[in-house]
């Protein structure tokens, strides 16, 4: 072997691998320089943004919902307010038979055995560190329940959040509404950095209405998330300090509403059993005092979630229709409630005088006819002046002097009173009502006989009655039109809001409407002193409810056919009967001179306005004034 | 006389140091080398330690594997270098026999199939690694540099057969190194420059031919990534994206130990194996890196002394080839983590979590070893 190797030329071929080796030294010299001075490109020339994208990876924000303002009475009592309310949640990676886990809850009646293949459906499409809400809120017996159990349950727990709670539920329903689960709408519709987190929004009432003010704006925080999304909290300092400040949620401001709790909570008692509405106004700003429909329901049933399908068919499909707000929705024949008004109308119109007799023989007919439009006084009320025509409501008198008023004229001195068109109240859903006249006819229908004017039409509207409607809040609202002498104020339920934060009220100016248009001063001395007479004077239609009061009283009843509401054909024969009866209605102001309160009241086929409706409203009024004097 | 005289007395001085010296010499383990992997290694778990989420389980299995590697390295430490010559066509023969065997009944890991299951598991592809260059160095031992085209013909046939058995594992990372490894011998063994431009040059047809032909979908798809990453974010990109946030938002000076924020929050992939360089970029910066890199450089550049002062054919051609290997893993790796060629799976060598290949490598260091002791054994 050495030998062969030395014929060999050992010099050569050792200065050819040398060679070699230094051309490897050179290239391999140049793929290192390569490489480093990519590195020296990312690391230093391009430092800032790399960093900035680390950064980005790793910090994740997150939404921190501002706090919902409260909605306060008008002493400052809590309507509506934000408590904590407890959730069992599941953390799927903690466990390890979710059935098992779920079968086991159902037996302590933790959870609906029905939501189970829901539950761990829903438990299989979230990342498996994020918690599975398993029941929206536990009551404090079953959170009772649960903790000797807890053992038991690794990977299940309760969780505190803050829900919203109406402490009088049903009293405050349907003023302050409630607040839910945010409707695809509420997400097109919202600002969504303000509402970053929020899942619940108001749905009816203020709570919708004043949505944006009640919300406040969404804050953030920055936590260090890895790869996959999850919170990390512990480690390395470099990994999970340094992050950029968090910014506070903004609250939501606290709503200063008009309404008086107490008034709310007498009124929802006393229409207990029954189905109707009532509104109390304070005539000399609008202020609502009470709004309540009936039946009513309990709102917090809607703000905790999780409600049951049962739970939500029991209440959305009961006949009564508890989640209806007759107050602003409701439409009725106004009835003989219109008479004041109309009374006014005829006196500055000369359509009639204060002296005029007319003959009540208990029944009207027009000229060329022979339709008998009947009194509800089949023997007649005799001869009756206006005055009388309003506290006795007499009929008679107003088919006489209907034509001779007019439907056009009868129809703009109602609108005077906003009879006919949207209160402009702060919640929504307002209906506008109807004051019919020969233009609205003349839009309203398609053929050409439709499209006339009956007089019949004009005396059969001149007991409210026919074509016209309106809801209570209207009501409520004109009846304080009648006691200012016209002096009118856009109804509300806020009146100010307060910043949590600083304290500071911002309260709003009564919105002032066009007065009513009657220029003699006697005519509203005669009809209001007429009014009185329904109630304290013995000859008035509702002496029974008026003639022990303390102070002076204004009141007009009402009794209206029956349309619309829940006429089912399933009902049994006494059902039927109860639901055929007439509406009764109530509107009244006191005290006489400068009016504290005006409402107005309805009691669904409530037979008679003067016996039903009306000792409701001096109920009312009683209870108001008299803690008013009292407090004064 | 004075300058010997000194010198004694330094050594007289470093008397202990001496006594080591010897001894390592007496182990046939090249002193400068064996430290220089330690080092080496020990900056490696250092790291690992941190890439792995400070889990000391894992650290551990790394030791105890670096412990084997290390033991691989003394065995063929001890081993004549004639002896391993003589014995090369052997090991070449039976590693090709076993990878058809792969082929034929492996194992499937990690999506293709690499591992044959004899009592250990392992991979053949492995022994191929040493095998080809050692074939290559033998074949040409007895033959004139440079070697003559016949010469070349078989040469090209040694390297081809088990690079394509190992590519059609398919190992593209694998093959690619063996290759490597073979050529690395060639072109030491003096391959005309103008032969080496013309392959070089013949290489992009030769590229279309393997696109079009050979390479499989996910690989074409990493080359695709490579010249645009940004196409695919959250796909076949995201590994180089985040490689390369992770890479230079290291800075400078790095993040610290355990504070990258790309590596501990697991945007990196693969983070304690082939992508653990980021790690390192990431938490040490730039500084860090290139303390790494001189490691590494010091290394090759200590293989490639011991190539140089071989005595003969067979073991500069491989010394060279082990040490120029180790750069291109060190090069490969290094690109592709930083983005500049495609991903292929390739670990950072000795510091990457894992992999037969540390043994493989650490073997390479301790023929270089017998080498070098060979060469103080016998006359120039």
């Amino acid at each position: 072997m050495a030998l062969l190797q030395s014929i060999r030329d050992h010099h050569y071929e050792r200065r050819i691998f040398v060679g070699r080796i230094v051309l490897s030294i050179v290239v391999a010299t140049l793929l290192l320089g390569t490489v480093v001075s990519r590195l020296v490109q990312l690391q230093v020339v391009n430092y800032e943004q790399y960093a900035e994208k680390a950064q980005g990876n790793r910090i994740r924000t997150q939404p921190v919902s501002p706090i919902r303002g409260l909605v306060l009475d008008r002493s400052g009592r809590v309507l509506a307010e934000n408590l904590p309310a407890y959730q069992l949640e599941l953390i799927p990676e903690q466990v390890e038979d979710i059935r098992d886990t779920l079968s086991r809850l159902a037996e302590l009646g933790l959870i609906e055995r029905d939501d189970i293949e829901e539950l761990i459906a829903e438990s299989r499409e979230t990342q498996r560190f994020r918690p599975v809400t398993l029941n929206p809120r536990l009551d404090d017996e079953e959170i009772s329940r649960f903790a000797v159990q807890r053992a038991r349950f690794p990977g299940v727990d309760f969780k505190p959040r803050l829900v919203r709670h109406y402490p009088d539920g049903e009293a405050i329903a349907h003023a302050v509404g409630y607040v839910g689960r945010m409707t695809v709408e509420d997400l097109q519709r919202v600002d969504t950095s303000r509402y970053a987190g929020t899942t619940q929004a108001g749905q009816t009432g203020l709570e919708a209405s004043y949505e944006s003010r009640l919300h406040g704006d969404a804050g953030f925080r920055h936590i260090v998330t890895n790869a996959r999304g999850r919170q990390i909290t512990t480690g390395s300092g470099g990994v999970i300090d340094a992050l950029p400040e968090d910014e506070l949620p903004d609250p939501g401001d606290n709503l200063l509403l008009t309404l008086d709790i107490e008034l709310q909570t007498l009124a929802t008692e006393l229409m207990k059993d029954r189905r109707g509405a009532i509104v109390a106004i304070d005539p000399n700003n609008g202020d609502i005092l009470a709004m309540i429909s009936a039946p009513s329901f309990d709102p917090n049933m809607f703000a905790v979630g999780g409600m049951s399908r049962a739970q939500y068919a029991s209440v959305a499909e009961d006949p009564d229709r508890p989640l209806f707000n007759r107050a602003v929705r409701g439409i009725y024949p106004p009835g003989s409630t219109i008479k004041p008004m109309l009374a006014l109308a005829a006196l500055e119109s000369g359509a009639t005088n204060l002296t005029r007799k007319i003959m009540c023989r208990g029944y009207f007919t027009l000229p060329n006819s022979t339709h008998r439009y009947r009194d509800w006084k089949p023997e007649g009320h005799g001869p009756i002046d206006i005055h009388q025509a309003v506290s006795q409501s007499c009929d008679v008198y107003f088919y006489e002097i209907s034509n001779e008023i007019g439907i056009d004229r009868m129809h703009d001195y109602l609108v005077q009173f906003g009879l006919g068109y949207q209160t402009g109240v702060d919640i929504g859903g307002e209906r506008s009502g109807l004051v019919p006249s020969t233009t609205w006819k003349r839009e309203a229908f398609r053929s050409r006989d439709d499209k006339r004017w009956y007089d019949g039409e004009t005396v059969i509207a001149s007991i409210g009655q026919g074509y016209m409607n309106a809801t209570p809040l209207q009501l409520a609202a004109a009846t304080g039109a009648l006691g200012t002498r016209g002096m009118r104020f856009r109804p509300r339920l806020v009146a100010g809001w307060q910043d949590p934060l600083t304290g500071e009220v911002t309260e709003l100016e009564p919105a002032q409407l066009p007065t009513v248009d009657i220029k003699n001063e006697f005519y509203w001395d005669d009809v209001i002193a007429s009014m009185n007479s329904v109630l304290q004077d013995h000859r008035g239609t509702a002496f029974a409810a008026g003639r022990d009061l303390p102070y002076r009283v204004a009141g007009k009843s009402g009794t209206s056919q029956v349309f619309s509401v829940g006429q089912d054909e399933e009902y049994n024969e006494e059902e039927i009967e109860e639901r055929l009866r007439d509406h009764a209605l109530f509107i009244s102001f006191a005290p006489l001179e400068n009016p504290a309160i005006a409402v107005a009241v309805i009691v669904e086929n409530g037979s008679s306005g003067s016996t039903t409706a009306a000792p409701i409203a001096m109920a009312i009024m009683d209870h108001y004034l008299e803690h008013k004097n009292a407090a004064q | 006389m004075r300058l010997s005289e000194t010198q004694r007395l330094l050594v007289g001085k470093a008397q202990p140091l001496g006594d080591f010296a010897r001894l390592l010499k007496q182990l046939r383990i090249d002193g400068p080398l064996l430290g220089a992997l330690l080092l080496l290694c020990g900056a490696g778990l250092f790291v690992l330690y941190s890439a792995v989420g400070e889990s000391s389980r894992m650290l551990l299995s790394q030791v105890i594997r670096l412990g084997v590697a290390f033991a691989a390295m003394f065995i063929l430490a001890q081993m004549p270098i004639d002896f391993l010559r003589r014995w090369t066509p052997w090991a070449y023969i039976g590693g090709i026999v076993l990878l058809v065997l792969v082929l034929v009944t492996g194992d499937v890991g990690g999506g293709a199939q690499r591992w044959l299951d004899i009592g250990i598991r392992f991979q053949p592809s492995e022994i191929m690694k040493l095998a080809v260059p050692m074939m290559c160095a033998w074949y040409m031992h007895d033959r004139p540099i440079p070697p003559r085209f016949s010469a070349l013909a078989l040469l090209a046939i040694i390297i081809a057969a088990p690079t394509v058995l190992i590519a059609s594992q398919p190992d593209l990372g694998t093959a690619l190194l063996t290759a490597a490894a073979g050529i690395i011998v060639v072109i030491l063994a003096g391959l005309s420059i103008k032969l080496i431009l013309s392959l070089a040059a013949l290489s992009v047809p030769g590229a279309v031919l393997m696109w079009t032909y050979f390479m499989q979908d996910y690989q074409k798809q990493r080359v695709l990534t490579l010249l645009n990453p940004d196409s695919d974010p959250l796909g076949a990109g995201y590994n180089i994206i985040q490689s390369k946030i992770a890479i230079g938002s290291g800075g400078l000076f790095g993040k610290g130990w355990t504070n990258g924020s790309q590596s501990q929050l697991e945007f990196l992939p693969e983070r304690n194996t082939d992508f653990i360089f980021a790690v390192l970029s990431e938490e040490f910066g730039l500084l860090g890196v290139l303390v790494l890199l001189s490691i590494y450089m010091f290394i090759i550049g200590r293989g490639l002394y011991i190539a140089v002062n071989a005595h003969n054919t067979f073991n500069r051609l491989l010394a060279g080839s082990i040490s120029l290997t180790f750069f291109v893993y060190v090069f490969v790796n290094t690109a592709m983590v930083t983005g500049l060629v495609p991903v292929v799976g390739i670990p950072l060598p000795l510091v990457s979590f894992g992999g037969t290949s540390m043994v493989t490598l650490m073997a390479g260091f301790g023929i270089l070893m017998s080498i070098h002791s060979n060469r103080k054994l016998l006359p120039r």
